[in-house]
């Protein structure tokens, strides 16, 4: 287990690496001196200056690279230039508010997800089977803004029930924070629900045709025991698993639904930095994600080979 | 051996080529017909749009501001009083271009770089498949905001974000492909007889993962077209005048309750778009690589 664990870190340091190149050649694309575009419309030349010195443009680009990875690893992924607020404690005040709608919308994704798999593989051909599967074409073919709109349409303008925008802490109102969540949630869990069914669908196929299956009907046991107690127990590990590596789907979508419901969180500040020319920002939001991404999945391995007594020995 | 040694003349299914017998599979899922129609009909759409629109897509009117549809305008029309359904047509082109170019680009990146790790294994091997997982760390839409932030908005741009965010999928793919051929026999026996590597590669290897790449390709533009309606949705892609499903819905969703019907339209085209692609692809899959069903 132990070797398995620093096998699996160490694998995590070249694509760290590589993942900081990436994000720090993303500077080198802007057209021209990056210190003038960096210092905004107004081209002040004292924070051309400042700029020039800070980023070491003068220097050869490893070096430049070198310094930037340095200050990274220090905590420092650079300043705003509209609000010059450091990078970090921007996204750190976002970021609750984006992991808030994720958690909700992965709940949304599993309590619809899970069941329609279930349904769609003990139905198999059934009528049941294809409307799980009408579901998830529906889920991966739906703009998740497009569906956030039809929603604010129907929720908010037609019927008046929940608010069409905005955000409330939970600490100061659990409900009014509630309702303006629900939608925003649904919207990103959407998607995730119908990636969710397809594979707990497929894994639950697989499970119930297994022998260790056919041995619990044999002995007599219910259906709904076997399918419950039996398969599912089973299907559940890859289907989690696999679940787990929809984070980037669900950070993907919070930046579209947080634009549609002006939530102020991780996604809106990407999309607000990118018209401000705030690329600091941007590149602190990527570096954030990827990283965020990179730990998700190392942590849903460990939890595979954990429960996985096969991989174990 | 058999089919030499067999008196009976080979069946039809049997004579046929692996694409032939694939289009025969194809033909029989209904939902991969229906996507392949749709598609085709969004082609022609994008095609003849100066024939199909009743109107010019940008040509305002302060006349007809936000009318719902009607006779004179089946779709509507919008906050400056153009015809919303000319420039849902006008924006398939838009879609069908990104979708369509992008995964050209992923393609024409993705699989020779998945050639090479593939084929040439060690350092190289290592090397790309470590710089394709830090590509793949960055969820696909946010890496291609930021590559659409720091190469300015445009629709170009936009599909070159999209074309480079997708191109570690298909590095990916390939490889694996790649790895499963170069351990069957003609491969080896193409070696034996002396064959130089790019021709292994490219006569040998290359032919028998078509298939597969055809099936991600298509699965692909789905993808692509969502991701150039959220690029233009957020101000990233198609920039105002020119008509985009996506900007148009970034401009509906600011009049949302009093003329809805400007959200519904370019939304349904996106929405139908994405599904018959999906369509499509899942049929090819089914038709082309039976072994995933």
């Amino acid at each position: 287990m132990l070797d398995y664990l620093v096998k699996r870190l160490l694998s995590i340091v070249p694509t760290l690496v590589f993942v900081s190149m990436l994000i720090f050649g993303l500077q080198q694309l802007l057209p021209g001196d990056p210190a003038k575009i960096l210092a905004g419309e107004d081209q002040d030349p004292t924070v051309v200056a400042y700029l020039r010195a800070k980023l070491h443009l003068d220097e050869p680009l490893p070096l430049r690279y070198a310094y930037w990875v340095g200050g990274v690893l220090k905590g420092d992924l650079g300043e705003s230039v509209r609000t010059q607020q450091p990078v970090l404690g921007l996204i750190a005040q976002k970021l609750p508010v984006t992991v808030e709608l994720a958690l909700l919308a992965f709940a949304i994704a599993l309590t619809i997800g899970i069941p329609a798999g279930i349904v769609s593989a003990v139905g198999r051909g059934t009528a049941w089977d294809y409307g799980a599967n009408l579901f998830a074409l529906w889920g991966l073919s739906t703009p998740n803004f497009w569906l956030g709109i039809l929603m604010i349409l129907l929720f908010s303008v037609q019927l008046g029930w929940l608010p069409a925008s905005g955000y409330v802490s939970p600490f100061e109102d659990l409900g009014a924070n509630l309702r303006a969540m629900i939608m925003p949630a649904f919207v990103l869990g959407n998607a995730i629900a119908a990636v969710l069914m397809r594979h707990t669908r497929s894994a639950m196929l697989q499970v119930l045709a297994s022998d260790y299956v056919r041995t619990a009907r044999a002995k007599g046991l219910s259906e709904r025991s076997v399918v419950l107690k039996h398969a599912l127990r089973n299907a559940l590990t890859p289907i989690i698993t696999l679940g787990a590596l929809e984070l980037g789907t669900l950070l993907s979508g919070a930046v579209l639904t947080e634009q549609v419901f002006t939530i102020p969180g991780f996604g809106k500040l990407i999309v607000d930095s990118v018209f401000n020319r705030d690329y600091a920002v941007v590149q602190g939001v990527v570096l954030v994600t990827a990283s965020a991404y990179i730990t998700l999945n190392l942590l849903a391995d460990l939890a595979y080979f954990a429960v996985n007594p096969r991989l174990r020995s | 051996m058999s089919a030499m040694l067999s008196t009976q003349p080979p069946s039809p299914a049997a004579d046929a080529g692996p694409w032939r017998r694939a289009a025969r599979r194809l033909r029989r899922r209904r939902g991969a017909l229906i996507g392949g129609a749709v598609v085709l009909l969004f082609i022609a759409l994008a095609l003849f749009a100066p024939w199909i629109a009743p109107q010019d897509p940008i040509a305002t009117s302060w006349g007809a501001i936000r009318k719902a549809p009607s006779a004179a305008h089946w779709f509507g029309t919008d906050e400056i009083g153009r015809d919303v359904l000319s420039r849902v047509v006008w924006g398939t082109r838009a879609s069908l271009l990104a979708g369509l170019v992008s995964v050209a680009i992923s393609l024409a990146l993705g699989v020779p770089i998945g050639l090479a790790a593939g084929f040439l294994g060690g350092v190289v091997d290592g090397l790309i498949s470590r710089i394709t997982d830090a590509f793949l760390a960055c969820p696909f839409l946010i890496l291609a905001i930021a590559l659409a932030a720091f190469l300015g908005p445009s629709l170009t741009n936009a599909m070159i974000a999209i074309g480079v965010s997708a191109t570690p999928i298909f590095v990916r793919l390939t490889r694996a492909q790649v790895l499963n051929i170069l351990v069957e026999d003609f491969v080896e026996a193409a070696r034996a007889v002396g064959n130089p590597p790019l021709r292994i590669a490219l006569r040998h290897v290359l032919p028998n993962i078509t298939a597969p790449l055809v099936v991600q390709a298509t699965l692909a533009i789905a993808s692509a077209v969502i991701a150039e309606a959220s690029l233009s949705f957020l101000g990233l892609g198609q920039q105002p005048p020119a008509p985009s499903w996506g900007s148009m819905l970034n401009t509906a969703k600011n009049f949302i309750d009093n003329a809805p019907w400007m959200a519904v339209w370019p939304g349904l085209a996106i929405f139908a778009l994405v599904l018959s692609f999906n369509l499509l692809g899942d049929g090819l899959r089914d038709a082309l690589d039976p072994r995933q069903r």
